[in-house]
């Protein structure tokens, strides 16, 4: 069973993840960024088409590229290569990340629950029985058996039917939207043991509440 | 109790007062202030008739003061009278200025675009004891009356579109049309008929109306303006503006704000000045008819007399240009302007010819517009022999396409009908002899002989030769850096880099991963396009000028001649394809952004009135367009009814008029003489719209996509029919000249 409380302790004793910015590709490099504990900026904007904070310039052929800040934090380390030339993948910048609430529940999530990736490439659908009861119930009443058929795969005009693999549970999350296409490997649903239910539900509620974001 | 209503009527003339001056301040304004609150405070003391008196001298010195202030108006106070919401607005003039009136097309906001109003309205007249009801399609832009949903007077793509169909409706009943332009701008929204092509539409249908169309400008935004300003005698209010860009925008560009960052109050007056909106700029520049004074400070919803003043000009303005395209013209107006009366009926109907001749006045008076906005440097004997050389063309072509042409299809077509019917006989008895006589005559052998080589032996490369290089005639200087390239897609499409020499010289600037197409210089599509050695320019000494001596101009125009050589952003010229004659006018966005000012429309106009006299296909490429030049005002934005009225002239004349979007095209020419074009095609990654991303978000709130503009979404949205690859741009026009156009077309 998952120890949750162990799970929460780790995250508050080190609440950021740590961004490690490496070169793209080899290249003299300017350092536009030189200061520790620079707050930078991630990607913004409806579409994401405002770039993050500039880190760097690297110049390969007469090229000059730059490297934006992928996510928001502190910067805690620079290597001190400004002029130098570099290979692709080294160590540029460190970018602490504190994270936010909605991060913590899904990295909680990510580890508390079973997550059934999608098998092939293709649209998705729940098999009737199952949308009745979760159009009925709501999702996080429909328990699911391993054999069990739930999904329905819609691809190149053919139909068939996914069973479900794992341990059986209460569908907790549904990753993906009917008549999309789904690539292959991506989450569709996240199912969590019928017992461990009201301590994930108190968990998020928690989070919720008492989480505090840095930034 | 009457008395404390009329102190509250003073109270509010003065908070308009003080609307209208800003910031700024005045001592007639102070003095005037003084005297309320000294009445006020001590108007209970008074006795009735004491009260009463010192009212009336009040009142006095609030008329004399008024006109004092008039005196004073600098044109951003104007700008301000404009924008106060207690400007006179469309429904007051229909109250008031019309005898009745229906309002069609939707009702307040329970209309497709509730800031575009049309309305039936009729003018009674009366001849002896007989009463005419003259009827009159009324349409413009309202502001107020319900101004939470009129959207302050900007209308919609699909709102001009509406007035379109009004004026058509207006042009098959055959009643005049008044338009009143009460706009700051059109909505810059580009969903489908899109705020650009629909003014395009407007303008180019505009100018075949054959109903007399007479407008009046109170705000006169612009694009949105022209959408339904297009007419036959524009008047203009005395307080109003008309002007290319508001004096917010020139100040933005002018200061080079970006991302919303205010401009000062001092740059914005600077630029309200520059402009020359007010009335009397424009009528000194040709760009009004005719001026309708206002009372002191404005005419606001309650000044009865200057409804009347409207009323009667509006109806002698119709009455003249009646009178003007009718016979008997001037015995009539000459009585109508002694008499001075509205009373004196005219009627408003015109006959077939009488409607020709409102078109040909119509084109005729723009035509002349802004004649004198450029500079024309050529001697006077040059003129002298340019115009001569003209009409030699007109009275060639006249002979050539109209008269002898006539005559030569006929002939042509009944050789054609005996020739077919000859050819079929002749081929027939080809074949016999052919089949009978293959194997006796030696002759016929070596074609037999030929086939069978070819159906049996193996194919071989097709050499190419050694100096062959690139293929292309002219290499891009982008070409000559040693350096690699980045594609602007390589994040989400995984380009890697390319080196400039492959990308810029084999690829033509097209990403070899993705298809991104490079900006390339214009000097490449005029080498690799058209035949080698073909292109003779014309009319290259018309030289873009300053004529509203715009500060800083000068300096931009000369540093501008001297980077490219130019000497407007506009280079026209006959060229050929494939052995197919053209002419061509051509944007270049390195002049000025490829701003179209009275030189760039001038040029335009006479390169396609060339075309039509020469019967040739007329092509647009624009390489880049900003839209209308501002520091040339209103000169400007007259290039935008000229052109598309010279388009109209055109193609109603038989022409094929292509238009190339490169690069970036927006605003003023896509909403006009570009846009108006049935076939436009864009060069791949091209950028096509009507205002930029920052000024969408800055007037609509609306935060857009970054490829808003992007020809892909133009050609879905329907205003292109197709994109085309810069290295097949000469295959693809040489099909386009066979395929698509009009009937003068000869070379098929």
């Amino acid at each position: 069973m998952l120890d949750i409380k162990e799970l929460l302790r780790e995250l508050k004793e080190a609440p950021y993840e740590e961004i490690v910015i490496t070169a793209p590709h080899c290249g003299t490099v300017e350092i536009v960024v030189n200061t520790v504990g620079t707050r930078v900026h991630g990607v913004s904007g409806t579409w994401k088409e405002i770039p993050g904070t500039l880190l760097a310039r690297i110049d390969r052929e007469n090229n000059k590229k730059h490297l934006y800040a992928p996510q928001k934090g502190e910067i805690i380390h620079i290597t001190d290569l400004n002029g130098h030339f570099v290979e692709a993948g080294t160590e540029l910048f460190r970018i602490r990340h504190f994270l936010t609430k909605e991060e913590v529940i899904q990295r909680i999530l990510r580890q508390a629950l079973h997550l059934f990736l999608a098998p092939e490439k293709g649209k998705y659908y729940f098999a009737p029985e199952i949308e009745t009861k979760i159009k009925a119930k709501g999702c996080r009443s429909v328990l699911v058996r391993p054999g069990q058929e739930i999904f329905i795969l819609s691809r190149m005009k053919r139909e068939t039917l996914i069973p479900y693999q794992g341990p059986e549970g209460l569908i907790y999350t549904i990753y993906f939207e009917p008549n999309q296409s789904i690539e292959r490997q991506t989450p569709l649903i996240g199912i969590c043991p019928k017992e461990e239910l009201p301590v994930i539900r108190e968990v998020v509620a928690r989070i919720q509440t008492e989480w505090e974001e840095k930034e | 109790m009457d008395i404390e209503k009329q102190i509250q009527g003073l109270q509010n003339r003065l908070t308009y007062i003080r609307d209208i001056f800003g910031s700024s301040e005045n001592e007639n304004i102070r003095l005037l202030e003084s005297k309320v609150k000294e009445f006020v405070n001590k108007q209970h003391d008074l006795t009735t008739k004491a009260a009463v008196r010192h009212f009336r001298s009040l009142e006095d010195l609030f008329t004399f003061l008024e006109k004092k202030l008039e005196a004073q108006l600098t044109p951003m106070d104007k700008v301000r009278i404009v924008r106060h919401p207690q400007r006179i607005c469309l429904k007051d003039i229909l109250e008031n200025v019309y005898d009745n009136y229906t309002e069609i097309g939707g009702q307040d906001e329970c209309s497709i675009d509730p800031s575009m109003l049309i309305a039936r309205a009729y003018i009674t007249r009366r001849r002896g004891k007989k009463v005419h009801y003259q009827p009159v399609m009324v349409i413009g832009q309202e502001k107020g009356h319900g101004q939470e949903f009129r959207n302050g007077g900007s209308v919609k793509p699909w709102g001009n579109a509406k007035a379109l169909h009004y004026m058509k409706v207006a042009e098959t009943e055959g009643i005049p049309i008044h338009s009143y332009i009460f706009t700051p701008g059109s909505y810059p929204i580009e969903d489908y008929p899109g705020a650009a092509q629909q003014i395009a539409k407007n303008l180019y249908e505009m100018a075949g109306i054959r109903v007399p169309i007479i407008s009046v400008i109170s705000e006169g935004g612009s694009g949105g303006a022209e959408a339904i300003g297009l007419s036959d005698i524009r008047l203009m209010m005395s307080h109003g503006y008309y002007s290319v860009i508001s004096p917010e925008g020139a100040a933005a560009i002018e200061g080079h704000l970006h991302n919303g960052m205010r401009a000062s109050q001092e740059l914005i007056k600077k630029c309200a000045r520059q402009l020359k909106m007010m009335a009397a700029d424009n009528l000194a520049m040709g760009t009004i008819d005719g001026i309708i004074q206002e009372p002191c400070l404005g005419a606001r919803p309650d000044d009865y007399n200057f409804f009347k003043q409207l009323r009667q000009q509006m109806i002698r303005s119709t009455d003249e240009l009646v009178l003007d395209v009718r016979g008997m013209k001037l015995l009539r107006r000459m009585a109508l302007r002694k008499l001075d009366s509205e009373q004196v009926y005219v009627r408003w109907g015109l006959t077939t010819k009488a409607k020709d001749r409102l078109i040909w006045r119509r084109y005729k008076k723009y035509r002349k517009m802004t004649i004198n906005a450029f500079k024309d440097k050529r001697a006077v004997w040059r003129k002298g022999y340019d115009s001569i050389h003209d009409l030699g063309w007109g009275v060639y072509s006249f002979f050539r396409y109209d008269l002898f042409a006539k005559h030569q299809r006929k002939v042509s077509r009944l050789a054609e009908d005996v020739q077919a019917e000859f050819q079929v006989l002749v081929d027939r008895s080809e074949k016999y002899w052919r089949d009978r006589l293959k194997d006796k005559l030696p002759f016929f052998k070596p074609k037999d002989k030929e086939i069978k080589e070819e159906l049996t032996s193996l194919s071989s490369w097709e050499t190419r030769p050694e100096d062959a290089g690139s293929g292309w005639t002219y290499v891009s200087p982008q070409a000559k850096r040693d350096l690699t390239v980045t594609c602007p897609n390589s994040a989400t499409q995984g380009c890697l880099d390319q080196w400039a020499p492959d990308l810029f010289d084999e690829n033509a600037g097209v990403c070899a991963f993705c298809g991104h197409h490079f900006p390339m210089e214009y000097e490449w599509y005029l080498y690799n396009v058209f035949d080698p050695g073909s292109i003779f320019k014309f009319n290259s000494q018309l030289e873009a000028g300053n004529p509203l001596h715009y500060e800083g101009l000068d300096l931009k125009l000369e540093e501008a001649k001297k980077k490219t050589g130019q000497k407007s952003g506009c280079m026209t010229f006959e060229t050929r394809i494939k052995g197919i004659t053209l002419n061509v006018a051509m944007f270049m966005a390195r002049f000025r952004g490829g701003s179209v000012g009275a030189a760039e429309g001038e040029k335009f106009i006479r390169a396609i009135e060339l075309a039509r006299k020469r019967h040739l296909p007329f092509l647009a490429y624009v390489h880049g367009t900003a839209g209308i030049r501002i520091q040339e005002g209103t000169n400007g934005v007259a290039q935008m009814p000229r052109c598309t009225m010279a388009v109209r002239r055109y193609l109603e004349s038989g022409g094929l008029y292509i238009v190339l979007y490169d690069n970036n095209s927006y605003a003023g020419p896509v909403a006009s003489f570009l846009g108006c074009s049935p076939y436009q095609f864009a060069v791949r990654s091209s950028n096509i719209g009507f205002a930029g991303p920052g000024v969408i978000k800055e007037t609509t709130g609306m935060d857009i996509p970054p490829d808003y503009h992007n020809a892909f979404k133009a050609l879905s949205r329907g205003h292109i029919q197709g994109i085309w690859d810069r290295r097949e741009i000469r295959n693809n026009l040489h099909q386009a000249l066979l395929t698509m156009g009009g009937r003068n077309l000869y070379y098929r």
